[in-house]
């Protein structure tokens, strides 16, 4: 992807550098269900707003958050809360 | 560390990369770049991969946008022997994989077409999955690749590229100038019986129209892909 440099929303695939550092697969391509509506889809296509003051993905269905990373120099904060579940496909 | 610098149109450039170590990408997939300036300031964007694994080798092909923060510094400034700091590759979500036989169909906006393009280099020699690309721009001079696809639609096998403009077409275009409609699909693309993979990338308000225009027309939303790369 190339980020235009006016803004958002973007959708998850902007998701993959920032959570790269937290799971060991690919996440862009888990499912992620919504707490909020139930709905299913994969992470890549979660709207995507930021990246200040952190990255926001919300549920193309309802618009609730799923997900909130935010990075300091130290830290990486990650509210996975608005995810009722987050399936991924191992490869066998 | 920059290799080489080629220039794609008036306002974009191809960044040859060389890296340390790379294992391999897939085509689509992308990396998240890094400058930190001498104050300490650090920010990132992300660039789509614009062609396949080629040993330590990487392109990308970076769009010069007004007041951009990033962009004018890697598409002008960057020189031959600097180094930045890149991540990736990323997203497994948005690729295309040549071993899948079944077709595809590429929409693109403006830059969109630089995953889209990763996808049509790594198809050449290697699949014959047929590929139709609809690549949507303002003018002729913004088109990116365009005598590469030319000559790819030529001799690639296959392949089939038409152009949508939105403000400004060559004189002997059909196709007044305007947004991408269904008709521009119907007529360029493939039709949902054919069951192809669709990739749709480029500004938000363009992927999520051309999305719901192929959901409207039939198309699986499960085989559709897209990548939005914000701003309008």
């Amino acid at each position: 992807m190339t980020q235009t440099e006016t803004g958002g929303p973007y959708d998850g695939n902007a998701l993959a550098g920032p959570l790269a550092e937290v799971f060991a697969l690919e996440v862009t391509a888990a499912v992620a269900r919504c707490r909020g509506c139930g709905r299913s889809s994969p992470v890549a296509t979660l709207a995507v707003y930021g990246p200040d003051p952190g990255l926001v993905g919300r549920c193309p269905g309802c618009a609730d958050v799923l997900v909130r990373v935010v990075r300091t120099p130290d830290e990486v904060w990650l509210d996975l809360g608005g995810m009722s579940a987050l399936r991924f496909s191992v490869p066998s | 560390m920059l290799l080489e610098r080629r220039t794609e149109s008036p306002s974009a450039r191809t960044l040859v990369l060389q890296v340390d170590e790379w294992a391999g990408h897939l085509p689509g997939q992308h990396v998240d770049v890094r400058l930190t300036a001498e104050d300490g300031y650090q920010t990132a964007r992300s660039y789509s991969l614009a062609a396949p694994p080629d040993g330590d080798r990487l392109e990308i092909t970076v769009q010069r946008a007004d007041g951009g923060e990033v962009s004018p510094f890697l598409a002008d400034d960057l020189e031959v022997g600097d180094r930045v700091e890149l991540r990736g590759p990323l997203g497994g979500w948005f690729v295309w994989r040549p071993e899948d036989p079944g077709p595809v169909l590429l929409v693109a906006g403006g830059s969109g077409v630089v995953p889209l393009m990763a996808m049509i280099r790594a198809r050449a020699g290697v699949s014959r999955a047929p590929f139709r690309l609809i690549y949507s721009v303002r003018t002729p001079e913004d088109r990116l690749y365009a005598a590469e696809l030319r000559r790819r639609a030529a001799e690639d096998g296959g392949l089939d590229v038409s152009y949508v403009y939105t403000r400004e077409a060559p004189a002997d275009s059909p196709r007044p100038p305007g947004r991408i409609r269904a008709d521009d699909l119907v007529t360029h693309g493939w039709p949902p019986d054919f069951e192809p993979t669709c990739f749709v990338c480029g500004p938000t308000p363009l992927v999520e129209a051309v999305a719901g225009l192929l959901v409207g027309w039939g198309h699986d939303p499960g085989r559709i892909r897209t990548e939005r790369f914000g701003g309008s």
